[in-house]
């Protein structure tokens, strides 16, 4: 039993997770014919909320519940992952990636995400702006925009071959990359990292 | 009829062209806990794998990590198959429903919006899914960044009708 937890808590290599990821698909076609999909329950979350008699939230979110009530699951499977499953070892970063970051201002690569940054002191601060106000609201806007993310798009979609959501997919990556290379490096700066 | 026609109206509205098309049959609240167990295991395969790494993200959008091309390339390949056995053996769903799976339109948004996405998927480190998955495994401020995704979904709602589409 032990070395079982003791594997667990080791991390999971990509080809363990991905396609654990993949069954997702069938899983919720078969359990209830659900296509995967979790920017969705952002939308939900506005219509049970906030729908100020918006057309585009005007719906019956109820009959999406299931949607709603995968991605508390998806928030409770962090929470077991997070504090029983743990990892005790720091994260193993590409050291290409590791020296690109160290230059651009960060130090911390021990943990899941840089603590220089996600951190509530951050909140009120331009790192907090950037980080989390602005990427939350470019995230949530451009996959509603979009009509899907990761999971709609690029797995559900690229799974049962639609091209809408290659060309999606392919615009995903073309904005990481120009974040990546274009803004990020200025961002920081301006932040103070 | 009219009222009829009202709902006829607002179709395009619904979720249809988003990714969850699942204006069916509302579910019983008890069948709920099946996609809570699923969306559990999801979110333990996305913090064990270190998805929701800032830090992977980083990597993949610097070409230097084969890992996030790895588990999103094996993810599709899994989904692609399933699908295509579902359709070829016609496997139903455990109530002995045929599997729909919608097809999905082309619009200019899935070109503008998702690069907007692909800007803040490269600045927060996450995707939606892994958002959820952030916040329950210790990462709270993270919480503010999905409030403002749900913001941003609000401010998509309201002028969806005056963006190019």
């Amino acid at each position: 039993m032990e070395q079982i937890i003791e594997w667990i808590s080791q991390p999971w290599p990509w080809y363990v997770a991905g396609p654990l990821i993949g069954l997702t698909v069938p899983a919720l076609l078969i359990l209830g014919n659900k296509s995967f999909g979790i920017s969705s329950s952002l939308r939900h979350a506005c219509a049970a909320c906030i729908p100020a008699s918006i057309p585009f939230f005007t719906y019956d979110w109820k009959k999406e519940m299931w949607n709603i009530v995968f991605v508390l699951g998806v928030l409770l499977g962090g929470v077991i992952a997070g504090f029983l499953l743990s990892n005790p070892d720091a994260i193993v970063i590409s050291e290409s990636t590791q020296a690109d970051l160290s230059a651009l201002g960060l130090t911390d690569f021990s943990a899941l995400m840089p603590s220089e940054i996600f951190n509530w002191s951050n909140l009120f601060t331009l790192k907090g702006l950037f980080f989390f106000v602005i990427g939350g609201f470019l995230v949530g806007f451009g996959t509603r925009y979009a009509g899907g993310c990761t999971s709609g798009h690029a797995i559900m979609g690229l799974s049962n071959l639609q091209l809408p959501s290659l060309i999606a997919t392919i615009a995903f990556m073309l904005g990481g990359f120009a974040m990546t290379h274009l803004l990020l490096p200025h961002i920081m700066k301006f932040v103070g990292l | 009829m009219n009222t009829n026609k009202l709902s006829d109206k607002n179709i395009p509205l619904t979720p249809a062209e988003c990714e969850a098309p699942n204006m069916q049959v509302g579910e019983k609240k008890d069948s709920l806990l099946k996609y809570l167990i699923v969306g559990v295991l999801f979110g333990i395969v996305f913090v064990k794998a270190e998805i929701i790494s800032w830090f992977r993200i980083q990597e993949m959008f610097r070409l230097q990590s084969f890992f996030m091309y790895g588990v999103i390339g094996s993810a599709i390949l899994v989904g692609l198959i399933s699908i295509q056995l579902i359709k070829r053996f016609d496997i139903k769903t455990i109530s002995g429903e045929k599997v729909k799976i919608g097809n999905k339109e082309f619009r200019k948004g899935q070109i503008i919006g998702g690069f907007i996405f692909g800007l803040g998927w490269a600045i927060t480190g996450a995707c939606p899914g892994p958002l959820f998955a952030q916040i329950g495994s210790g990462f709270t401020v993270v919480l503010v960044t999905l409030l403002s995704a749900i913001a941003g979904t609000w401010v998509y709602g309201k002028y969806s009708d005056k963006l190019p589409n």
